[in-house]
């Protein structure tokens, strides 16, 4: 173990929705390499409230990378320089003594700022809801090799429910689109068998919803760099595929594949 | 005896290339403002992109640098709107070869000529590419085809057609 010295970090203040905002850097004189970056900011807002100043907002709950509240964009990219990771799970081992790191919050229209570096991802909520509910027998919970459910599709349909819907793929992308979550959160469903009762319908709500908040992919890739959980822009291809079928083919031929 | 009057199938041709280019730059404009609306505030850091590039990122470029040379590109060969005058310096209505010829043999026309069609190069690319992740074509079969063919078809379309400026300035193509 050993510690970093001398970092500047340049960081969003903002007091309320409507404060035009600015960046305001801080120095840490001394921080463990072991530290994450969450405790970093710990450990600089305890000082700011010793002093009497006001500690800096952001966002932060199971900090094992599997809730989505941690955001922050570091640096230029979300969730910080590591691949594949949250906030959360990034360490100050990354960053080296004397560096100035600039973190600032989610930037998306549907993504308002509430106070410094917490913004409100409410619109993913909508995304949620528009996909409405599963067919399912109700009573007694079901035998659960009742339906089969083939390996490879498992393991497609487990890739996608891996979201942890924290929006790094919308404030990676330079659109500001939801394609990537929205695709996930429709592809873990629409993949297993459980799911098909509801398929078409199900992406068209999801996607038309999408589209009321955020803007429209163009394959830049960003996202997937982005994302915590490596969640594939395949998804999104699926999402499209399924999209296409939702409006053109006969609902009453869902059956029949 | 044709089987279709004088310049139908040609027309018939352009219409259905007309009718595309609207529906491309309806389509481009709409998603420029769909996508600027999404991120009404910009990032006040720079971003540090990773994976997305420049044919990506320039795409809008490209593609006003592909529509104003389109219409520089009908003005020269198909209106003719040339001030020359003298021998060299003639636009001949039907005479498509030695329009070419003349108008290639200039070097900031061959040099604007070459120019385009790279940027067209950039814009194929992502397209290409594109086109299979908006349609859906996504398979674990060919899926790491999708870039070669993106590449490949944009490398044909930019050979293809700087060979022509270049085989008049070579003098390959002459009178």
């Amino acid at each position: 173990m050993k510690n970093l010295e001398n970092l500047v970090l340049r960081i969003w203040r903002q007091s309320g929705p409507d404060d035009p905002g600015r960046f305001q850097s801080y120095r840490i004189d001394s921080i463990s390499d072991e530290a994450s970056f969450l405790e970093m900011l710990d450990v600089l807002n305890e000082k700011l409230i010793g002093e009497g100043l006001e500690a800096i907002a952001f966002d932060h709950d199971c900090r094992e990378g599997i809730c989505g509240t941690c955001s922050l964009m570091i640096d230029g990219q979300p969730h910080g320089p590591q691949r594949g990771t949250a906030t959360c799970q990034l360490h100050m081992r990354k960053f080296s003594s004397g560096e100035t790191i600039t973190v600032e919050p989610w930037r998306a229209t549907a993504f308002p700022i509430i106070k410094d570096l917490i913004v409100d991802r409410a619109p993913f909520d909508r995304i949620v809801e528009a996909g409405g509910f599963i067919t399912a027998t109700t009573g007694g919970a079901p035998e659960a090799n009742l339906t089969p459910v083939p390996k490879p599709v498992a393991e497609a349909a487990m890739d996608a429910a891996a979201c942890i819907g924290c929006g790094a793929c919308v404030a990676a992308c330079p659109n500001g689109a939801a394609s990537l979550f929205t695709a996930a959160k429709v592809s873990h469903l629409n993949l297993l068998p459980q799911g098909q009762a509801e398929r078409w319908s199900r992406v068209e709500a999801m996607v038309e919803t999408m589209e009321q908040y955020f803007g429209s992919c163009t394959n830049h890739g960003e996202c997937e760099a982005a994302c915590p959980k490596s969640i594939s822009i395949d998804f999104i291809a699926l999402m499209n595929k399924d999209y296409l079928s939702a409006k053109l083919k006969n609902r009453a031929l869902i059956s029949r594949t | 005896m044709p089987i279709l009057p004088r310049t139908v199938a040609l027309w018939l041709m352009r219409l259905g290339l007309i009718a595309a280019v609207g529906v491309h730059i309806h389509a481009a404009y709409g998603l420029t403002i769909l996508n600027h609306n999404a991120r009404s505030v910009k990032y006040q850091s720079p971003r540090d992109y990773q994976v997305a590039n420049f044919a990506s990122r320039t795409m809008r470029w490209t593609g006003v640098i592909v529509v104003l040379f389109l219409f520089w590109h009908l003005a020269d060969l198909t209106w003719g709107w040339w001030n020359g005058t003298g021998n060299d310096g003639v636009f001949v209505r039907g005479d498509v070869y030695g329009n070419v010829v003349r108008s290639f043999e200039r070097v900031p026309v061959a040099t604007l000529y070459i120019v385009a069609n790279i940027a067209l190069g950039f814009h194929l690319f992502h397209g290409t590419w594109s086109l299979f992740q908006s349609m859906g074509w996504n398979n674990p079969r060919f899926n790491k085809w999708r870039r070669y063919l993106a590449v490949g078809i944009a490398t044909i379309v930019v050979v293809g057609n700087v060979s022509f400026p270049i085989a008049v300035l070579a003098g390959i193509v002459g009178e």
